[in-house]
């Protein structure tokens, strides 16, 4: 399948590629790996008129950390997340999720801040930063500003990105915390029918927080506030599974062809079980 | 005369594979010429609605735009409706089934107009600015709803949606059930599937107007079968129509069929006078491409206080979509004689009721008809097992049939040779089946959340379809016979021209290996060609697992014939009579004066010069066999599947495959095991992975690769392959097909696998694919509603 | 139009494309290198996979234009002065191939693999191919060629 007609410009730096998005005003879309609009475009069920390419601008594409703040690009692709070292010992829980999305070819594509700003509720990138606490910057006509996660995504394809901005990077807080990724889905190379991202500190064999994002359980990437609360003290795999069994609390998800909404209730509960004692380990 | 095997049953690597690794391989999106024009399709959103205006006019004036057609515009170009070549019945319903819909659409996918444009991105942006107006009515997608009182007709032509019922009854079934201790009485449902070549379709259309000749490059199955019906179908003379297949990307049933988007390439190159191509894009071939499977079966087995069966009885709904493609209606009767599986008994009957709906036609999909028989009667037989109380490898032992050449099925056919019990026994042996059963036992005492269960299918399929007369007396509406022709060239190689169409199986190497054997000569020194009407003119071309039981006979027998010739000129050539000869390895030699001698080599170069032959003896060396069997061929095999299901997701793994199949004789084992894996892994996704499903206004909801569940490696385990060799007497290699036994085979033993795991739940049944959330739905609602 | 330069195989190509193209079509059509096969719009079966600067992609989801000054490797660029890839000789005798649509896809997945990981598992391999689909061969004699690959590369390396 072929896209339908489009302008196509190069930027060589935000500013730029900010000035192109203006000019091309609102069915102007900013272009990175491309892995989220491409697919679109090719059935015809998105028709920019300008694409403006992002993709050389390599002053984006970066993993750096002072200690306390791990700061990455928005033009770091998965797989570079995925084989970062250093975002391995800093960060597991981004690296672990980065490894799942996709397939190789699409993680050497794909963009964090592409993933993101694309705010599929079943993407996998969007619930692990939420489970971060991270922030994303966002930089218009008029600078920049900082946007915490938790407010960040508004709905089923639609953030805190606004019409004439760009997100130009993510930052995470380091707590040291131990983190997983559990993605449950029928084929390796699918989407997430649900995914639990847990990031953990344990004191002591025991939980002393934790923080459970979900992919998938509704239009945006939810926090599991109540099983998070639950799971402080957890030091076993009861205690542990009690924890999770509070998903429950959370809105009823959706029901769609790939599962009911108790499925994914459940599935939800055994992959926090999962993730949690994987994190702990 | 006989000479001895070099090749044949050896080791040889693909002859097909150097152009196909290097990037050198020509398939149909591959071709381009000058000129060539470009066609995209106005396809229906709508599972069922009148056609009123189509608006042209933005279309047309499109940059690129050569032509936008209606189906109103081209009515004029056919000479008759799309072919369907089984009219099963006498009384069945054919609907009318033009390439380009007129006054309605039928289903999400129902071409509507045609646009062509200079380049493919032209003819797509043409496509986009076609607007029709639609009057949407209410559509049918399933088989009991498009039955039920008062269903939305799919065709106004007929008065309901049924289209023939087709019966078979051998024996006096009624009193095997009356006289039964046990009837089990089951029913199961085939999901849908879409075949998936990893090809798209595709097709280029070469017009000589002066001349009025057609080239057609098609991603076919079928090429020969595709010349004649190209010709009824455009109303062009059958001599002016080249059907070329090059190389296919697979096809597994789904190219086997006269489409659409074939004659509108034809008429339109007609009609501009100009090449013109289309190749489908996979979301367009998900529609527009045939389906398979998708029927409901009752099925029921009257059997004595032991199990021993008396009696069958299956009743079978099939779906056949919108329209009758090729053989739509006749793709369940292929199981028709196979609801009885490898087992004895009294009597038999069958049933099939074809229901239209509005969605993609079904046909042939791998196995076509095999493997829904073989599904039911596998799982039929494992309900019998319970029934009884015995162990599902006795049940089957108690009642397969017996060992020996032309058995009695209680289906009606004979089954060429059998020999069951050694097969199975050998797959247990494989698999260790006593360790399993330990196995599952253990981890049932211990609570442990993973669960294993063993499956079992001890399948008889049949194949090499075949006797020309047989096929007759079933309505089907052309021969099975195959051809070959086999040339001698001065230079001492060989020309084999085969009736096949290969599309991945092999037979460039095989038909060599065969050839090589026959003629004495080097495996390097053969050339097969094929899938060319005006090179390889006479063929039934490659579906039912039929190339080698039928084609490849074709070419043994027709190297028999140049041996023959080649005997009497090499008599000639040394002064002896042909009796007088031994042929070995290449080389006439005379009875006891072995250094008089003349290889085939130098016979092929004296039959081309022709300054001596024999009185009456026509130059050349070249001769031509049509093979058409006097049986089926029943390949038969046992499958082994243990499962491992994790009771707290519903997940189910695969962790060991055993296949022992029964094909005769063997060509090519590489080949043979690479045809079991792909088959045992297409049938492996039926069981766990695909479904095509339509929402209730038509709209196809698995419409892409991304929620149609095409399997990875990832998700597939390896396979554990032996074989048995019991050779087939329906031809003289005793070779009986490969191609299919996997797909058909696999999917019982998968799905027995799942509900023995299952069975200490009390869980007796379940739908195919059995999906994560089923399977742990059914464990919940066995535990009483707490998972 | 939009003027791109790219090498392809080593040799350099430039054109003028419609910013639409894909890079499988401006492979196929453009430099004429019709390898790499299309089997999908979805991104889902890896017809199409090509090194890009020596990174597997899905050619048929990266726009010709995003390919500008790259360095870009087919199927028909695998073989060393007519030497077949030990890829290429693993998947002829390990018979990893029958129709040989997806074969391209799947040589340059698999190269892309053994870069990344050169003594891959078995269960590694299945992975790492998970982003390719073959309806032909069920994937197990393509596991054993990428395996059988690996293994002479390994050797290679070790005596070179």
């Amino acid at each position: 399948m072929i896209s339908a007609p489009f302008d196509y410009e190069r930027a060589d730096s935000v500013a730029a590629a900010l000035e192109l998005l203006r000019q091309g005003g609102e069915d102007a879309r900013l272009l990175a790996g491309g892995h989220s609009l491409l697919p679109l475009m090719r059935l015809r069920l998105a028709r920019p008129t300008l694409l403006v390419d992002i993709g050389r601008l390599d002053d984006l594409k970066y993993i750096s950390g002072d200690g306390d703040t791990l700061e990455i690009g928005a033009l770091t692709t998965h797989h570079d997340l995925a084989d970062s070292h250093e975002l391995r010992d800093a960060c597991p829980l981004l690296a672990d999720t980065a490894s799942q999305i996709g397939d190789p070819q699409v993680r050497h594509r794909g963009t964090i801040g592409g993933s993101v700003a694309h705010a599929d509720p079943a993407s996998d990138l969007p619930t692990a930063l939420l489970a971060l606490d991270a922030e994303f910057i966002v930089q218009g006509a008029g600078g920049s500003r900082s946007v915490a996660a938790g407010d960040f995504f508004h709905g089923p394809f639609m953030c805190a990105v606004e019409e004439g901005e760009m997100l130009t990077a993510v930052r995470v807080p380091l707590s040291g915390a131990r983190g997983v990724y559990r993605k449950f889905h029928r084929r390796a190379q699918d989407w997430a029918i649900v995914g639990v991202a847990a990031s953990v500190q344990v004191e002591s064999g025991a939980v002393a927080s934790a923080s459970i994002g979900l992919t998938n359980m509704g239009g945006t990437p939810l926090r599991a506030a109540a099983v998070e609360d639950a799971l402080v003290g957890a030091t076993d795999t009861g205690s542990i599974a009690t924890a999770a069994s509070r998903v429950a609390d959370l809105p009823h998800p959706h029901d769609d062809e790939q599962a009911s909404a108790d499925y994914r209730l459940h599935i939800a509960e055994i992959l926090i079980g999962r993730a949690v004692r994987a994190a702990m380990a | 005369m006989a000479t001895a095997e070099k090749y044949v049953g050896g080791g040889v690597l693909r002859k097909e594979d150097p152009k196909l690794v290097t990037g050198q391989g020509t398939f149909v999106e591959s071709i381009t010429l000058p000129g060539m024009l470009h066609v995209a399709f106005v396809r229906s959103p709508y599972g069922a609605a009148t056609i009123g205006a189509v608006d042209t006019v933005a279309a047309a004036e499109s940059p690129g735009v050569v032509a936008v057609l209606t189906g109103e515009d081209l009515a004029g170009e056919w000479a008759a409706g799309l072919p369907m070549a089984w009219p099963v019945t006498d009384d069945i319903r054919i609907p009318d089934h033009w390439p380009v819909a007129k006054d309605a659409v039928r289903y999400v996918g129902d071409a509507v107009a045609v646009v062509v444009a200079r380049t493919r991105e032209q003819a797509a942006d043409g496509a986009d600015l076609v607007s029709v107006d639609y009057e949407e009515r209410p559509a049918v997608v399933d088989i009991e709803s498009a039955r039920a009182d008062g269903a939305p007709r799919v065709h106004d032509q007929f008065e309901d949606n049924d289209c023939y019922t087709w019966a078979l009854t051998n024996g006096d079934v009624d009193a095997a059930f009356t006289k039964a201790d046990i009837v089990v009485t089951e029913r199961y449902t085939q999901p849908r599937l879409i075949p998936n070549a990893i090809e798209p379709r595709g097709v280029v259309v070469q017009p000589v107007p002066a001349a009025g000749d057609y080239t057609i490059w098609s991603a076919t199955q079928i090429p020969h079968i595709a010349k004649v019906l190209f010709a009824l179908t455009a109303g062009i003379p059958e001599a002016k129509v080249r059907v070329i297949a090059p190389d296919v990307g697979g096809g597994f049933g789904s190219k086997l069929n006269i489409y659409a988007e074939e004659i509108v390439c034809l008429v339109l190159a007609r009609r501009l006078g100009a090449p013109v191509k289309w190749v489908a894009t996979r979301s367009e071939g998900y529609v527009a491409t045939v389906h398979g499977r998708d029927q409901i079966q009752e099925m029921e087995i009257a059997a004595d206080t032991d199990g021993r069966i008396l009696g069958y009885r299956a009743k079978i709904l099939a779906n056949m979509g919108a329209y009758l493609q090729l053989i739509t209606p006749g793709t369940p009767l292929l199981g028709a004689f196979l609801f009885c599986g490898s087992y004895g008994g009294e009597a038999y009957h069958f049933e099939c009721t074809g229901v239209f709906t509005n969605t993609t036609p079904t046909d042939a999909y791998r196995g076509a008809g095999r493997p829904e028989a073989t599904y039911a009667i596998e799982r039929a037989i494992d309900a019998l097992a319970r029934a009884v109380g015995v162990d599902p490898v006795e049940i089957r032992k108690r009642n397969f049939l017996p060992t020996g050449e032309m058995v009695p099925s209680p289906g009606g056919l004979a089954f060429d040779t059998t020999d069951y019990e050694q097969n199975l026994d050998r797959a247990l042996e494989i698999v260790d089946y006593d360790s399993v059963r330990a196995e599952q036992r253990a981890r049932r005492e211990s609570g442990d959340s993973k669960i294993i269960g063993v499956g079992l299918s001890t399948y008889v399929e049949m194949c090499g379809l075949a006797p020309s007369q047989v096929l007759g007396s079933l309505n089907y509406g052309a021969g099975g016979w195959d051809a070959a022709t086999v040339r001698m060239l001065p230079t001492g190689q060989a020309e084999v021209v085969t009736g096949s169409s290969p599309h991945g199986q092999g037979h460039v190497t095989s038909w060599s290996q065969i050839a090589a054997d026959a003629l004495g000569i080097g495996f390097d020194d053969v050339t097969v060609l094929h899938g060319d009407t005006q090179v390889a003119p006479h063929g039934m071309n490659t579906c039912g697992s039929r190339s080698l039981s039928v084609g490849g006979i074709a070419v043994h027998n027709a190297c028999g014939r140049v041996v023959d010739k080649a005997s009497r000129i090499a008599a000639h050539l040394l002064e002896v009579a042909p009796d007088d000869l031994e042929f070995e390895g290449g080389t006439f030699s005379v009875k006891g004066v072995p250094d008089r001698q003349a290889t085939i080599q130098e016979v092929a170069y004296a039959a081309w010069t022709a300054h001596s032959l024999p009185e009456g003896e026509e130059p050349g060396l070249t001769e031509h066999h049509v093979f058409d069997p006097p049986n089926f061929t029943f390949p038969f095999g046992s499958h082994i599947c243990v499962v491992e299901i994790d009771t707290e997701t519903g997940e189910v793994e695969i962790v060991r495959y055993v296949a022992v199949d029964d094909c005769g004789n063997v060509v090519n084992p590489q080949i043979v095991d690479g045809q079991v894996h792909g088959g045992v892994a297409q049938g492996i996704a039926a069981a766990l992975f695909e479904e095509a499903t339509y929402a209730e206004d038509g709209t196809l909801q698995t419409s892409s690769m991304l929620n149609y569940l095409v399997p990875s490696a990832a998700e597939l385990p390896s396979f554990e392959l032996d074989r048995t060799v019991t050779p087939s007497n329906s031809n003289p290699m005793g070779v009986k097909g490969i191609g299919e036994a996997g797909t058909i085979a696999s999917t019982p033993a998968v799905m027995n696998a799942v509900l023995d795991a299952l069975s200490h739940f009390g869980i007796t049944d379940m739908s195919i694919p059995a999906t994560p959330e089923k399977v742990w739905t059914a464990i919940r609602d066995a535990k009483g509603g707490a998972a | 139009m939009t003027r791109i330069s790219l090498s392809i195989n080593g040799v350099s190509h430039e054109a003028d494309v419609e910013p639409r193209t894909l890079l499988v079509y401006f492979l196929r059509e453009c430099a004429g290198l019709t390898g790499t096969h299309v089997g999908c719009d979805t991104t889902s079966c890896g017809a199409c996979t090509v090194l890009m600067d020596g990174q597997t992609v899905k050619a048929c989801n990266v726009l010709a234009v995003q390919a500008d000054g790259s360095e870009v490797t087919t199927v028909e660029g695998l073989a060393t002065n007519g030497d077949w890839h030990p890829l290429q000789t693993a998947f002829h005798e390990e018979h990893g191939l029958q129709c040989g649509f997806c074969t391209p896809g799947m040589l340059m997945a698999s190269v892309g693999i053994l870069a990344e990981n050169p003594d891959p598992s078995e269960s590694e391999v299945r992975h790492a191919l998970e982003g390719n689909l073959c309806r032909c061969t069920g994937y197990q004699n393509i596991v054993n060629a990428v395996l059988a690959a690996a293994e002479q590369l390994r050797s290679s390396a070790a005596q070179g």
